[in-house]
């Protein structure tokens, strides 16, 4: 599914900073790269591409030895020449695709900071020392103000400003930073727009999220993902094998009378191994991490991409995610015996501190009825907690409450059964709408029950049926109460729900997954989500969200929607099916190989095996030659692919893998006996051999 | 060509494959150690064997104690089997009075009984006593075969387990199965073959006065018994040098028939009992498909090349659209096509033909089927868990295919599994490639060919991969019973045997410790058609592929040349 077609993205389909296309400069850096990657002590990673390069050698030796002994050197050239390209081209593969991340690191270290910091003296004083940026030391406390870069990674401790992040997520729209809560986390390198905040640094220089992000993309410290490594020991295997099936064709052609020149057992040997997926492996892992960068994720490693594409469970939050995050509050129904404006009052004054959309909800519900009042003088505001799932005001001995009906109840030490008929009977209807029932309570009192309304967004629905397809289950948390959760599951359309979920409910619930031998993806933004972010195979962290979670989660989401973990499964399968496809697309290719360069070496002394030229190439010469050509450039004529990735489409495992396998397949088996004719057309049509 | 001789390979392979499934689910319940019909007889006799060698049945091993007991068995095996055939002379029932063994051919000849290969370099009849062959040969007949066997159940149970440790009690594998399924199935099928007309008896030979007053010794032996066991257990050792081609191993089509079925019918079943186990019955259908695909279209291969107008009898305008050299008359093209085929897929070796004397694609046909690796249905239990290695490289490169680390039967396929099987998969190549390429420019190995030329390296090539295969079949016209032959073809036969199977232990014992998944919507399937053309696909390009230039100078050659040779006239 590209972006385009996706419902709950279209809004982030915005240029971003961080990750240019190709470009001329680009090319020239890669390919200056790719030679620099000849050296064989670095090719030792890669068996087959550093196999290659041996023969290589070896033809390049032959070459001077013809040459010496003034014997025909054409061949021997032309063919050293090849396999040189087909080196090249694998590390030029390897090349461009890390030079992409190469350009977004250099624009990355562009916005480090090199100016002073207003290092405080006292936290809670205004007086400063400058101090420069990379001296900063974790716990000291800085003041950064309007027009000013962040110069660390912290946390505010004091005040709220709007803050740019463009330099980290490409988002030019600056956000709310403020003190407190999930926002406080702002990251170095960012900038204060208005206002003033105090942040507590939180990580020293090079260890701060932009160094941390520099080396991600530049690949710094990239290593062999499990799969990866299975398939480099796939392919080792597969040279080894085709090694002793060339290496004891000397015997076998000793016995025969064929007389077999090292040159052309080389030959045969480089177009046997997998070049081809061996050249492009490194690179379809590269343009993984890219492809994640460029829908402004980062992954820690490339090991979290992978598991991406392999979770069976996709824990979402329905707020944000399913529904629209801002639930409104439509009306207020009063218990019986409690006159309408005065619940109305007490919903509004528990509402007064307040300050998630929710609540201003509430206060512009209440306002727009024209049911006004202040705070009572000297108010103590009880904040909302995930454990006690209410808050309020207390004031001069008298207490206003709001919150999820159970926990209300259970404050006021009624039981389920107690609540007066009417607004049990509201509460169900609200539930069974999609809504949330709030219950107020006033001076321990229960005095009516506020109607939020929750709107799932479009085109969700058809969202999961296609992760459905693709084997994932999705499982909706919420801290609603089951019946509001069930009515809001079916419309979306989810397979399972959590409804009343405390943060322990969900690690419990990730952990249970996870002993069913199913992996676990899911996205929080909040230091209560830690945990779950850190137990859960693919935890992806709001770059919003709190300093914890991010620290906890193995992504993070720049643009800090929570819908993109999503794209990040069908990422990490997109990676996974690549590299399948240029594998088996690799050893197909074999085949037609085989019935190039067989018939064309036992040809002299063996002349009835003629009959095995079925491409009816032109000489024995242009037959083996041609076939070296075709496997240099078929490494070329696949970058595009191994960089863009194979298409994924969620139609079910058993679809997708017949559509694979007859492409690349199929596709592997007879596009090199056609392109290995025309490469032998041509070859002979330009008298090459 | 002719319509009731496709009939008759058809339905012999349906047959064969109509009979796995009663005997697979027995088999399953002998390697669950569950209640069966002869537990009245034979648990008693079992607690016995157990109480008498210390056997704690109930203890299950980790793989590499249960690879180490099998090892440790192989191994002890070999020794008595080589001391016994060294000093056959000073060992009773030796009523032809044969002398000890060479070195050498001892030393072929218990490596090949241990790997459950039967390779012979001698002619029996005339080299082995009646106490060698029954007390040294048949009973490893029945012992190797029941290794094979447990090591098929170990990896049932590997799959079968959620982060299980142990993968079953090595010595009560093999106790379990030679009782309650080699012993019995043998004895059924010996006594049929008795009442078909082969002899049973331990009377040397008898003397026969010939009408034209000839006097012939014609060798005895208790012939039907170890027939029973060659056939069933895979091990195809004749009794007598030309195998199940003499009158008294293979008297008539009916024996034929049951012989074809026995070699074949415990393969098939060791899947159909792997997927009752690991509970993946219709994955198990799929392995089965594959392997009576490739019988199918071997026997089809070899009848159609064998009922073509032989070229050089063409070329003498001889009237002929059989090619009947080497056949025999009583079995015709088509039951010898079947056999071919299912012989050298089965890894059972055990002939009713000479091979030697197929047209040269016949022969090459066979010959690749045994390089594909023995798991067509291959030998008893070999041929399981090799197919089982076949099945995670298949998964491994297509499951990427559908974007998630690849699973099979529920558990995933990654690195260690990977590794364990490419170290499987380079054996053959190396043994089969590797002495092949040594024997064809050693003088010492070329003079015991037959024949020079493309023929002669077919005869190489046939001999390394029958040795590697653990087939035992012989292409005929070599002579191999010489130092260099039979110490090669024993290294070879302990390669494809021994380090075969210890990377086999690792990936049992790698998968027991995994947790098994459930399987999803985005579960790449492993029980339909698809996976089938798959399977079949990456056993034949990473299977077969790397043998196409060691093929293409022996049988393909051959046969072009054949072709040629009769156009030029």
């Amino acid at each position: 599914m590209t972006l385009a077609t996706h419902p709950l993205g279209e809004d982030r389909r915005k240029a971003s900073a961080l990750v240019s296309s190709f470009s001329g400069p680009m090319l020239v850096r890669a390919l200056g790269d790719a030679c620099l990657k000849l050296d064989p002590r670095k090719l030792t990673g890669n068996p087959v591409i550093f196999a290659t390069e041996i023969i290589a050698i070896l033809a390049t030796v032959s070459t001077a030895l013809a040459v010496a002994r003034g014997g025909d050197w054409g061949f021997a050239l032309q063919m050293a020449i090849w396999l040189w390209a087909t080196v090249l081209f694998a590390n030029f593969a390897e090349s461009i695709a890390e030079g992409r991340g190469k350009a977004a690191a250099d624009s990355l270290r562009a916005t480090r900071v090199t100016t002073k910091a207003k290092l405080l003296d006292h936290p809670s004083a205004r007086d400063y020392t400058l101090k420069p940026a990379h001296e900063l030391a974790v716990d000291d406390v800085i003041l950064v103000e309007a027009g000013e870069i962040i110069p660390a990674d912290g946390e505010i401790i004091e005040g709220v400003a709007s803050v740019n992040e463009a330099a980290i997520t490409g988002e030019s729209a600056p956000v709310i930073r403020e003190s407190g809560g999930d926002r406080s986390a702002v990251t170095g390198g960012t900038t204060v727009v208005s206002d003033w905040i105090k942040v507590r640094v939180t990580a020293s220089a090079g260890s701060t999220f932009l160094d941390r992000m520099i080396a991600m993309v530049e690949g710094a410290d990239r290593r062999k993902t499990p799969n990866e490594i299975a398939l480099a020991v796939l392919l080792a295997g597969l040279t080894l094998i085709f090694l002793i099936a060339v290496v004891t064709l000397l015997g076998l052609g000793a016995y025969s009378g064929v007389k077999l020149s090292p040159l052309v057992l080389g030959a045969l040997f480089v177009c046997l191994i997998p070049t081809t997926i061996g050249g492009l492996l490194s690179a379809v892992g590269i343009a993984g991490m890219d492809r994640l960068l460029k829908v402004n994720v980062l992954a820690t490693s490339g090991r979290a991409v992978e598991a991406a594409g392999d979770c069976d469970t996709l824990l979402l939050d329905k707020t944000g995610t399913i529904t629209f995050g801002n639930r409104m509050a439509t009306e207020v129904i009063p218990a019986p015996g409690v006159r309408p404006e005065r619940a109305m009052e007490a919903a509004l004054i528990a509402s007064l501190a307040d300050e998630t959309p929710e609540g201003r909800s509430i206060v512009e519900l209440a306002r727009g009825q024209g049911v006004d009042v202040q705070a009572p003088a000297g108010a103590e505001v009880i904040p909302f907690s995930a454990t006690t799932r209410q808050s309020g005001l207390n004031a001069s001995g008298r207490v206003w409450r709001k919150g999820a009906v159970d926990a209300v109840l259970k404050t006021l030490g009624m039981a389920q059964g107690e609540m007066p008929k009417e607004l049990a009977a509201a509460v169900d209807r609200i539930a069974r709408s999609g809504g949330t029932p709030l219950a107020v309570s006033e001076d321990g009192a229960l005095v009516g029950v506020i109607h939020l309304k929750d709107v799932v967004k479009p085109n969700v629905k058809e969202r999961f049926a296609d992760l459905r397809r693709m084997g994932m289950r999705t499982v909706m948390i919420t801290g609603d109460n089951p019946i509001t959760a069930a009515a809001i599951a079916s419309e979306a359309g989810v397979d399972d729900f959590l409804a009343e979920a405390t943060p322990e409910d969900k690690l419990r619930l990730i952990r249970a997954e996870q002993a069913k031998g199913r992996l676990v993806a899911m996205c929080g933004d909040g230091a209560n989500d830690a945990p779950a972010l850190a137990q859960s195979d693919v935890g992806v962290a709001m770059q919003t969200g709190a300093q914890a979670a991010r620290e906890a989660g193995n992504m993070v989401d720049l643009d800090s929607d929570p819908t993109k973990v999503i794209e990040i499964v069908e990422i990490g399968k997109q990676l996974l099916i690549t590299r399948g496809a240029l594998t088996t697309f690799s050893i197909a290719n074999d085949v037609a190989k085989y019935f190039a360069i067989i018939p064309a070496i036992f040809v002299g002394a063996l002349p009835a095996l003629g009959a095995l030229n079925v491409m009816g190439l032109a000489s024995p010469k242009s037959a083996i030659l041609s076939a070296v050509i075709f496997n240099a450039l078929i490494i070329v004529l696949l970058i595009p692919l191994a960089l863009r990735g194979v298409k994924y489409r969620p139609i079910g495992a058993g679809r997708l893998l017949q559509r694979n396998l007859l492409i690349y397949g199929l596709g592997g088996l007879v596009a090199p006996f056609v392109g290995i004719k025309l490469v032998d057309l041509l070859v002979s049509a330009l008298g090459l051999a | 060509m002719n319509g009731p001789g496709w009939m008759e390979i058809v339905l012999t392979i349906a047959v064969t494959v109509a009979l796995a499934w009663p005997l697979g689910a027995y088999l399953a319940r002998v390697w669950q150690g569950e209640r069966t019909w002869l537990d009245p007889v034979l648990r008693p006799v079992e607690r016995v064997i157990y109480a008498g060698c210390g056997v704690r049945a109930d203890r299950s091993q980790g793989w590499l104690s249960y690879a180490a007991s099998f090892l440790a068995f192989s191994a002890a095996s070999f020794v008595v089997l080589y001391l016994t055939l060294r000093f056959q002379d000073l060992l009773p029932l030796n009523p032809q009075g044969f002398k000890g063994v060479s070195p050498d051919l001892a030393f072929n000849t218990a490596v090949s009984f241990v790997s459950n290969t039967n390779w012979q370099s001698y002619v029996p009849e005339q080299a082995l006593s009646t106490f060698s062959q029954m007390a040294g040969l048949t009973s490893h007949n029945f012992l190797s075969a029941a290794a094979g066997i447990a090591v098929a159940a170990a990896m049932a149970r590997a799959f079968a387990a959620h982060r299980g440790e142990g993968i079953g009690n090595f010595w009560a594998d093999l106790t379990r199965i030679t009782l309650y399924v080699l012993l019995p199935v043998s004895l059924v099928l010996a006594v049929a073959y008795i009442a078909l007309g082969e002899p049973q008896t331990l009377l040397a030979n008898v003397t026969a006065h010939t009408l034209e007053g000839g006097k012939q010794t014609i060798a005895l032996f208790p012939t039907a018994s170890q027939e029973a066991i060659k056939q069933l257990g895979t091990n195809g050792g004749g009794i007598f040098n030309a195998n199940s081609a003499h009158p008294f191993e293979n008297p008539n089509a009916w024996t034929n028939l049951l012989e074809i079925v026995s070699m074949n019918v415990l393969g098939y079943a060791c899947v159909v009992a792997f997927g009752r186990i690991v509970l993946a019955r219709k994955d198990a259908r799929a392995l089965v498909t594959v392997m009576a695909l490739f019988v199918v279209a071997a026997a089809s291969a070899i009848y159609a090349t064998e009922t073509q107008v032989p070229p050089a009898q063409a070329a003498a305008h001889v009237a002929t659209d059989v090619s009947m050299e080497g056949k025999e008359v009583r079995f015709g093209a088509p039951s010898t096509a079947v056999w071919a085929a299912a012989t050298t897929g089965a890894s059972c070796g055990g002939v009713n033909a000479m091979l030697d004397s197929f047209m040269p694609l016949g022969g090459g046909v066979a010959m690749f089927m045994m390089q594909l690796g023995e798991i067509l249905p291959g030998g008893v239990g070999s041929g399981l868990y090799g197919m089982v290695v076949m099945a995670l490289i298949a998964v491994f490169v297509a499951g990427l295919m559908v974007g998630r680390t690849p699973e099979y039967l529920g558990k995933k396929v990654e690195a260690r599994e990977i590794k364990y099987a490419m170290l499987a998969v380079l054996i053959l190549p190396l043994a089969i490639l590797g002495f092949t390429a040594v024997a064809a420019v050693l003088p010492v190995a070329l003079k015991g060919l037959a024949n020079p030329g493309a023929h002669g390296l077919s005869e190489i090539l046939y001999a390394y991969s029958s040795a590697s295969g653990n087939n035992g079949s012989a292409f005929a016209g070599l002579s191999a019973n010489t130092p260099w032959w039979n110490t090669t073809l024993g290294i070879a036969m302990l390669l494809g045997r021994f380090a075969y199977v210890i990377p086999v232990f690792a990936i049992a014992g790698s998968l027991v410790a995994k947790p098994k998944l459930a399987a999803t919507a985005g579960t790449f399937p492993t029980d339909g058609p698809l996976f089938v053309g798959l399977l079949v696909g990456v056993i034949l390009i990473m299977g077969g592929l790397q043998f196409f230039p060691a093929l293409a100078l022996g049988p393909i050659v051959e046969h072009f040349q054949a072709l040629q040779a009769v156009a030029a006239r």
